[in-house]
């Protein structure tokens, strides 16, 4: 049944009118807001389930075929950021119960965060460009009311630079997506994969450049991050953390999607720009992260460091890197979410984010401190947790295909992500409290709940990677052979026809 | 604003612009128009009568909260949506109904029409909550 493809999408959407209409129930919003969570991630799920057993699913809108009308494709990277994407909202839910204040809940955070979930959902899983867009836009505009819900100078401040930069990024992506449709005629991500190789080229590589600045400033490459680390630390953890776990990630999702399907005609200029993006991404988030005392920040600059793997992967293009790429994705959402509850936790406790005025804490909360130690470890790729793995497959990929100056680069900043993770821990965990700081009570056990979900994750994704590998290699290879994902949305006959064009096309190369 | 003149015609023309929404909301069927622009013109209704009289009356006016209209609009948007999976279609299939109507003309419902409501309701809705956010500053 494909109308599952949709569902993803509708469940957050009747859950968000449902909690509309609850407002000024709060009890009711909560149980709401949570069931609904809940569901998303057997939703979720059971789409992947669906797709690893009968391969890319497509689902066309009132029965509009594709061209003409809007399809949702759910292939392995889809469903794999659906079911991640869902994990962490569950996450986030869970956490909101004792982080979000009622004032917050009365003007509409629950509703609105599953509007966001409705947003990040159908840019996954939307099959047309145009539609892409759309899906963006949906989520930025809850984010918007997200990140500035509550009022506070700070997240007013943080507020207009997230709105002014993301807005100035859609108004590139529309004008990028205007170019195509001019070219093309057709928005439909497939077609577009068939209709492409026959453009002039150069006009191609100038939309695709279009596209890659676009997607690069929502998913916080160098040189365009600035905005994440001036907005991400303002609202409230449960909303920073699932920004930090997820937004990103749309941007690099979207990259990875018309890189692979649309824009694959001159891999040697547009995917060695990527490359070096990457490398810088890397490089100068981990050293600007050094920098900082706030906690939120450093992790703040983490996230762009991060950022900077994921798009190496994708550069590379090859089987093993996007493998690897993927394996990063779900890692770095986990761990990066976490450690933003885990520093909500903390500062329940210590009463500041701020490293220099917190400490203690491994004496205070001993059982923080592991979980802090495991995603943190994590994220920086130490055996055996996830973030090893993940490390591992991205720097093979960059030695397999020759590229010494990449894996270096890849290592070394593996090593300075070490060195702040130790600095937090030495500042926030080992060091005493400073003169005048005073350790408050235990914070709700319902807080710890979703980290001690996450850290269990982290661990099991490391000591037991073997399944998620094998997902991203079979996500790797179906954004290496587009002919499958042309063939499921415009018919097998399609498919074969392209493969073999493409086929024809790869040996005249040669 | 306190115009005599502006006062009276609004009490006039708010009438007219609301059946004019309604009308455009179902001519959207297979001309131009739909929901969006229907609603938009509801709202222009609801918007001129804040100016002539403010949004205190304006709010009495319309009587229910324009975020209920929101939240129900939304719902019957996705509960259009959904009548077409009941029937194994796609989401967003629509479903038709055609009845003879006496002096030979055809009333033709369907869950598009239905969705159209929704629309219109989330569009009314949406606007008015802004605007009474903004006067009631």
């Amino acid at each position: 049944m494909n109308g599952l493809v949709a569902a993803p999408v509708v469940l957050p959407l009747l859950s968000a009118a449902v909690l509309l209409a609850l407002r000024g129930n709060r009890a009711a919003q909560r149980l709401v807001a949570t069931t609904a969570a809940a569901l998303s991630v057997l939703v979720a799920l059971w789409l992947l389930v669906q797709v690893s057993e009968r391969g890319i699913l497509a689902l066309h809108f009132g029965g509009w075929p594709a061209p003409f009308g809007i399809t949702f494709v759910a292939d392995h990277l889809s469903a794999i950021m659906v079911v991640i994407t869902a994990v962490m909202a569950l996450a986030a839910a869970v956490y909101a119960l004792r982080d979000i204040d009622p004032d917050r809940e009365a003007r509409g955070y629950h509703a609105l965060a599953q509007v966001l979930l409705v947003g990040i959902n159908g840019a996954f899983l939307t099959g047309d460009v145009f539609n892409l867009y759309v899906w963006i836009e949906v989520l930025l505009i809850a984010s918007f009311v997200l990140l500035t819900l509550g009022g506070t100078r700070a997240q007013l401040e943080g507020g207009i630079k997230y709105v002014s930069v993301n807005l100035l990024s859609s108004l590139l992506l529309l004008a990028a997506i205007g170019l195509l449709y001019g070219l093309t005629g057709t928005l439909n991500m497939a077609d577009l994969a068939r209709t492409l190789p026959e453009k002039d080229p150069g006009l191609v590589t100038t939309i695709a450049v279009l596209f890659m600045v676009a997607f690069g400033i929502k998913a916080a490459v160098f040189p365009l991050f600035f905005w994440l680390p001036a907005s991400y630390h303002t609202p409230p953890i449960a909303i920073s953390a699932f920004f930090a776990g997820m937004l990103t990630k749309v941007g690099v999702y979207a990259l990875m999607r018309s890189f692979t399907l649309l824009f694959v005609a001159d891999v040697g200029f547009t995917h060695t720009i990527l490359l070096w993006v990457g490398a810088f991404t890397m490089v100068s988030g981990v050293l600007t992260a050094a920098a900082q005392s706030d906690v939120r920040k450093i992790l703040s600059f983490h996230i762009i460091s991060q950022i900077g793997y994921m798009i190496m992967g994708l550069a590379l293009y090859t089987p093993l890197a996007l493998a690897g790429a993927v394996f990063y994705l779900i890692h770095n959402i986990i761990a990066k979410a976490n450690l933003f509850l885990i520093a909500g936790i903390a500062r329940r406790l210590t009463g500041s984010f701020d490293l220099n005025r917190s400490g203690g804490l491994f004496k205070a909360a001993p059982f923080l401190a592991a979980l802090f130690l495991v995603s943190a470890l994590g994220l920086a790729g130490i055996p055996p947790l996830s973030g090893f793995w993940a490390k591992l497959l991205v720097v093979l990929a960059a030695l397999e295909a020759g590229n010494w100056v990449m894996a270096t680069v890849a290592l070394g900043v593996g090593l300075l992500t070490l060195f702040s993770m130790t600095k937090i821990w030495h500042y926030a965990y080992w060091s005493p409290l400073p003169e005048g700081g005073r350790l408050s009570a235990r914070p709700s056990s319902l807080l710890y709940a979703p980290v001690v979900a996450l850290a269990a994750l982290t661990l099991l994704l490391g000591l037991w990677s073997g399944p998620l590998i094998a997902l991203g290699d079979a996500a790797a290879a179906e954004l290496l052979d587009p002919s499958r994902y042309v063939g499921a949305v415009l018919g097998s006959e399609a498919g074969q026809a392209f493969a073999a064009e493409a086929a024809l096309a790869g040996g005249g190369e040669r | 604003m306190n115009s005599l003149i502006l006062r009276t015609t609004t009490q006039l023309l708010i009438a007219i612009l609301l059946l004019f929404s309604v009308f455009l909301m179902l001519r959207g069927h297979d001309l131009p128009g739909g929901g969006f622009i229907g609603g938009l013109v509801a709202a222009a209704a609801v918007a001129l009568y804040v100016i002539a009289f403010g949004a205190g009356a304006a709010e009495e006016l319309v009587r229910v909260q324009p975020r209920g209209l929101l939240a129900v609009g939304l719902l019957v948007a996705v509960v259009a949506g959904l009548a077409g999976v009941l029937g194994g279609e796609p989401f967003l299939s629509g479903l038709w109904l055609t009845r003879d109507v006496p002096g030979g003309a055809e009333l033709k419902l369907s869950t598009v029409l239905l969705f159209d409501v929704g629309v219109y309701l989330v569009v009314v809705g949406s606007v008015l909550t802004m605007l009474f956010a903004l006067e009631g500053r």
